[in-house]
């Protein structure tokens, strides 16, 4: 079950793991957990996959990864799976997602691709378009070209 | 041109998920790399003022906690950065992207219950008097590694 203690810790967590010897300690006092309670919920969480990926979480532009493309393909239902299944295989692809069509953007895969630059992504996609066969499917490709935002989620207790 | 130290390659590349649950984890990890826990520390410490770590935190998957949307509007160009900050000024705003289309405002929603996301997707169109598209998730596929770096100077 998750409890309402859990959403105050993952706020903390989204703030950022404190860089110190005992990080679980700092976090914990802030909402009135002991370091091993912090230890033990976070990792309830995780087995449980509410946390999915705990560690270091890089900021690709300042790392030399300035292109990132987001494609959106529309793709006979059936084969979804399928498709998303062989564009994971390109280590390139960082994220795929089903997503509803709408009248006004009938797109429902989503993918993403980080790249050094905005050539290397537009041949990174031209060789998954390329060996998933989706020549002759409707796409739109979207390069970001501003960052407004990018910070863990803020959740609060009930 | 970025220097970075083999260390700080190694922490880049090997510790975006696994990492330690446990009293002391970056002596943890430098056991494991073979250097002192103030070793990493300081070199933790210096990816992040040079702004090559975005934290170390944690991926919650969308709609295991609350409810999650990604949402995109259309804004003139002349407009853009308003709207932008308006809507930054929401807590349940997690990222928020401009891209090149017409459709050119991407950002994600997360809040505790689908009642409280609508609100703020309502709120956000009477403020900026655009209307907000949205994509809830239907799927993840999930990607198991991590995106690998090549930290080559080049």
């Amino acid at each position: 079950m998750i409890e309402n203690k859990d959403y105050l810790l993952l706020a903390q967590i989204a703030e950022g793991l404190p860089i110190c010897s005992h990080p679980y300690a700092i976090m914990g006092e802030k909402i009135g957990l002991s370091e091993a309670q912090v230890i033990e919920r976070l990792t309830y969480l995780q087995d449980r996959g509410m946390i999915k990926r705990l560690g270091i979480i890089v900021k690709h532009a300042t790392l030399g990864y300035r292109a990132n493309a987001m494609i959106v393909w529309r793709i006979p239902e059936a084969d979804i799976d399928f498709v998303a299944q062989e564009m994971l295989k390109f280590s390139f692809v960082t994220l795929c997602y089903q997503r509803p069509m709408l009248p006004e953007w009938p797109y429902n895969l989503y993918c993403m691709i980080h790249g050094k630059n905005k050539v290397t992504v537009e041949n990174q996609l031209a060789q998954l378009i390329e060996q998933c066969g989706l020549e002759t499917i409707e796409k739109q490709i979207l390069f970001s070209s501003r960052c407004f935002k990018q910070r863990g989620a803020v959740y609060t207790a009930n | 041109m970025l220097e970075l130290s083999d260390l700080q390659k190694k922490l880049l590349n090997d510790f975006q998920r696994n990492f330690p649950l446990t009293p002391k984890p970056y002596a943890d990890i430098a056991k494991q790399l073979g250097v002192s826990e103030n070793d990493v520390l300081n070199a933790l410490n210096e990816l992040d003022e040079k702004q090559c770590i975005s934290r170390i935190g944690a991926i919650i998957p969308p709609n295991q906690i609350g409810v999650s949307t990604l949402a995109a509007m259309s804004i003139p160009e002349n407009d853009i950065e308003r709207v932008a900050a308006q809507i930054n000024q929401y807590t349940e705003v997690n990222h928020n992207y401009e891209r090149e289309h017409v459709v050119n405002l991407w950002f994600v929603l997360i809040a505790q219950n689908a009642v409280h996301l609508n609100n703020v997707i309502s709120s956000i169109e009477n403020e900026t008097s655009y209307p907000v598209l949205r994509f809830p998730l239907i799927k993840e596929f999930f990607i198991d590694l991590s995106f690998r770096l090549d930290l080559a100077n080049d």
